[in-house]
């Protein structure tokens, strides 16, 4: 009776599931836009072509996965520890100031590829030091880091404000930012990319080299994680704590390093922000990507591999649903809220709704694929 | 011929793709102990839930007294007659016995009525079946023993014609499970009808009137006691012959290697748990500690494994001190040859969730032979693993299967080549064998009994107490905390049971 449920084969538990789950929120979404008058058919084929349609669409779409990609493999990075890193958008945030010192520093001195490698620095370093205070207080002190990293977020948003407006903005700017950053600081777009698939010129998606920087960081994250010794200290004390004080790792040196390496992380996101797209430092530059990374790393189930595609959808999510709520006035943004909500509620939160009717399905069909000869051979 | 209180006809029960219980027919005269016996996951607890209405059969028929039954809730289980004493009591423990007795059966809105109509039916159970205890006493106060009692009390008390007992003896003290069987006969001869659920044959050839064996999830057997022996059922549980005694030479006890002197060890509410333990392990012995859960066992080897802080007292390995009082880092323990076999392999042994090859270096991720620079030797770690399934006889022998869809007893073979592949000088080893099947158990003992005749230290803990004595070369006994007597492996059961009730004082003063 150790096991009351037998397990799925590993391509419909990271496949078919989460597709199932997707279906179910979309079904969701289309009654709701079926309330407010609208013909969820159409509505579903705009938002596609929206995304996907032309040359430019695409662009956008994977602008705002790279940011999905960035601060999804944060929040992975810590779950794997068991720590829930909601501070990803005030360390974003915060790494945007790094990122903007770097960049001010040098962008008029050397071309963008010599400021490129010390602003990832930058944004690593100041991520990091944003996830370390409270990666300390739970290491040490036992303050929950969800209450800690939330807090951080708000004292985040304050501090920023403050810097910009009263430290880096210019005098004569009227908005509150930094002087706008000059080619030394502005990494060249990917655009070309998707015109060699023979699309219409691409005219002002800002797609550019950061996106790379994210698969590299994927990459990084998989070896860390399943390839090194410290990803399988982080790995051991994320499934149980007892179990890792037993095979002699630190606690504290885990929850920091884990910590450090997750702020790290979702800081780069305001490198694809700030060189990217609008060249300079701004208000609110992380725009809510730290939170759309839960939603990422939950529905990938914390892997690169998982986190890439579902940063792609909700990259076509945002993408999208801004055609959407420009073609379908009935529509607002808050529509396309409430249909990024059921997304995550039905592949986050309710993941494992399905599961059991699905594992009932498959043992019916071939007891075998769920490891019913596992069970058989366990006499020892 | 009795006519039957319970009628179980064919049972099915499947989770997921396991079918827990198949085609199970039973049948329980009224009026008899019935043992049901089984190794773990043979799909006993099950039926049991079943029949309290815990889980409902995919399909089959229950009938009591004769009469079909439908049990949906446990509220059906009892307004049918069936009472259920679970292996873990379900006791409010800051309530008082009273409070717990009539908790769910109250009968008015107000408690004061209640409590006065609970008292006096109370003390008419208590004289009726000898089953004294203080209607007022708090739970957490009462020791196990009567905390049990209130449990079988709690069941009389709302018109249990037929009791199941899950592991009833799991936290007793040979004394107190004398006593239990004692009232279990009573409660027999005034006509009730019990159901004992136990993985311990002795205790099934001592009170049951008929035992039946569950293998598998089926009903392998139904026998009468006094026509069958520890032997065959043992032989019906697991399939295949067992060997139920330990074969193993005189011990050659060389020098000291693990030293434990003066120590005292607190838990995390300040309550001390080990309190002023000496003594030494050396090598080519294994020491046995034996005691009723909770006297100190678990925090004495979390102590010296470096796992838990001791408060004082020193412990010397091999003749250089362990650090006690910054908890002392497990992996140098291990580097310096201490290998630990924790007593909960679930959350402290193993990490569930990983690959059996994941968990094959627990503890030991920073040797050198499984690492290439930062990243793990993936490879080498396998052919580690492989060799280790191999030698174990792991089963299924695979590598990368979950840790979790492993048996308990494979789990446990798992942990035990880890740590005893390492070739340790000491091997500290914690309830070796709970949750393990009988044939595991074969093999678990005889390892253990090799790295005694290798020259190792072996130093055992555990509540099984035939465990203990058949393969301890010298039996230390805790009691609250203390070391209450050390006694050779000759000692009967009846003496160490009184050491272990903590009746030693006495026996010391004289």
């Amino acid at each position: 009776m150790s096991t009351p449920y037998a397990k799925l084969p590993a391509w419909a538990d990271y496949g078919l599931i989460p597709l199932i789950n997707l279906a179910v929120a979309f079904i969701v979404a289309g009654l709701v836009v079926l309330l407010v008058g609208e013909n969820p058919f159409r509505a579903a084929v705009i938002l596609v072509e929206g995304a996907f349609g032309r040359g430019q669409g695409i662009a956008y779409t994977l602008f705002y996965a790279t940011n999905f990609i960035f601060t999804g493999l944060a929040v992975a990075v810590a779950m794997h520890a068991g720590l829930f890193n909601i501070g990803g958008e005030g360390q974003a945030y915060v790494a945007g100031l790094g990122v903007g010192l770097v960049c001010l520093a040098l962008d008029r001195i050397v071309p963008w590829y010599v400021t490129f490698p010390f602003a990832i620095a930058g944004a690593a370093l100041f991520g990091a030091a944003w996830a370390f205070i409270p990666a300390y207080l739970q290491a040490r002190r036992g303050s929950h880091i969800v209450i800690t990293t939330i807090m951080f977020n708000m004292i985040a948003a304050s501090l920023m404000i403050y810097v910009l407006r009263d430290i880096l903005k210019p005098e004569a700017m009227q908005e509150v930012k930094t002087r706008m950053l000059e080619a030394g600081a502005q990494l060249p777009r990917l655009n070309w990319i998707i015109e060699l698939f023979g699309t219409a010129k691409i005219r002002s998606a800002p797609f550019n080299v950061s996106f790379l920087l994210a698969l590299v960081m994927a990459y990084l994250v998989w070896l860390l994680i399943w390839r090194t010794k410290l990803g399988y200290e982080i790995r051991t004390f994320g499934f149980s704590q007892k179990a890792a004080r037993y095979a002699g790792i630190s606690e504290v040196r885990v929850t920091i390093i884990a910590m450090l390496i997750s702020g790290a992380l979702a800081g780069m996101m305001s490198i694809n922000a700030i060189m990217g797209d609008q060249h300079s430092v701004y208000v609110d530059l992380a725009g809510g990507a730290g939170f759309i990374g839960i939603a990422v790393a939950l529905m990938g189930r914390a892997h690169p591999v998982g986190i890439i595609l579902a940063s792609i959808l909700f990259g076509v999510l945002y993408q999208g649903g801004a055609e959407l709520s420009f073609e379908m006035p009935a529509i607002s943004r808050d529509m396309i809220v409430i249909i990024q909500g059921l997304v995550i509620l039905f592949a986050g939160a309710l993941e494992h709704m399905f599961r059991p009717y699905i594992q009932t399905l498959f043992a019916s069909i071939s007891p075998k694929s769920v490891g019913m000869a596992a069970v058989k051979g366990e006499g020892a | 011929m009795a006519e039957a209180a319970i009628e179980l006809i064919g049972i099915n029960k499947s989770f997921g793709a396991v079918r827990a219980n198949r085609d199970i027919n039973l049948e329980i005269t009224r009026g008899t102990i019935h043992g049901i016996v089984g190794e773990n996951g043979a799909g006993k607890s099950t039926l049991m839930s079943i029949l309290y209405g815990f889980y409902q059969a995919d399909s089959g028929e229950i009938r009591v007294n004769g009469k079909p039954a439908t049990i949906r809730t446990s509220n059906d289980a009892i307004a049918t007659g069936i009472g259920m004493v679970h292996q873990h009591f379900m006791l409010v423990d800051n309530f008082t016995v009273l409070e717990n007795i009539i908790l769910g059966a109250e009968s008015d809105a107000l408690l004061k009525s209640s409590i006065a109509k609970a008292r006096s039916e109370l003390e008419r159970l208590e004289r009726e079946y000898g089953l004294e205890v203080d209607p007022d006493a708090i739970i957490e106060e009462l020791p196990v023993g009567l905390q049990q009692r209130v449990e079988i009390l709690k069941a009389l008390y709302r018109g249990a014609e037929i009791l199941i007992l899950d592991e009833p003896t799991g936290v007793l003290t040979p004394a107190e499970a004398d006593h239990l069987f004692r009232i279990l006969k009573q409660l027999k001869d005034q006509g009730k009808t019990i159901v004992l659920i136990t993985h311990k044959l002795r205790e099934i050839m001592a009170i049951t009137d008929s035992v039946s064996v569950m293998r598998q999830g089926t009903m392998v057997a139904t026998r009468e006691t006094k026509k069958t022996t520890v032997e065959e059922l043992a032989e019906l549980m697991v399939g295949r012959r067992v060997l139920l005694r330990v074969e193993k030479g005189e011990a050659k006890a060389g020098e000291v290697k693990l030293s434990v002197k003066n120590l005292v060890v607190k838990d995390q509410r300040g309550v001390t748990m080990v309190d002023d333990v000496s003594f030494d392990v050396r090598a080519g012995e294994i020491v046995g500690i034996a005691g009723v859960a909770g006297n100190g066992q678990s925090e004495l080897l979390e102590a010296i494994s470096g796992i838990r802080k001791a408060v004082s007292g020193s412990v010397t390995l091999d003749g250089k001190p362990i650090d006690l009082t910054g908890a002392a880092d497990p992996g140098e323990l291990r580097q310096r040859g201490l290998a630990h076999v924790p007593e909960d392999r679930h959350h402290v042994g193993l990490v569930l969730a990983f690959e059996e090859n994941e968990n094959s270096i627990l503890g030991y991720h920073n040797d050198k032979r499984y690492l290439k620079g930062p990243l793990l030797d993936v490879d080498a770690i396998m052919a580690d693993a492989k060799d280790k399934i191999a030698k174990y006889d792991i089963r299924p022998a695979n590598p990368r299967l979950k840790t979790a869809n492993f048996s308990g007893g494979n789990q446990q073979k798992i942990v035990l080549a880890r740590e005893i592949e390492q070739d340790p000088g000491v091997l500290i080893v914690g309830q070796p064998t709970r949750g393990v099947d009988v044939g595991a158990i074969e093999f678990i003992h005889k390892r253990l009994i090799a790295m005694r005749d290798q020259g190792k230290a072996v130093l055992l803990v555990s509540v099984e107490l035939d465990e203990i004595r058949s393969l301890s070369d010298r039996i230390l006994v805790m009691f609250a905390g203390r070391v209450v007597g050390e006694r050779g492996p000759e000692a009967s059961e009846g003496e160490l049971g009184l050491l272990m009730a903590g009746v030693e004082q006495k026996e010391a003063a004289e």
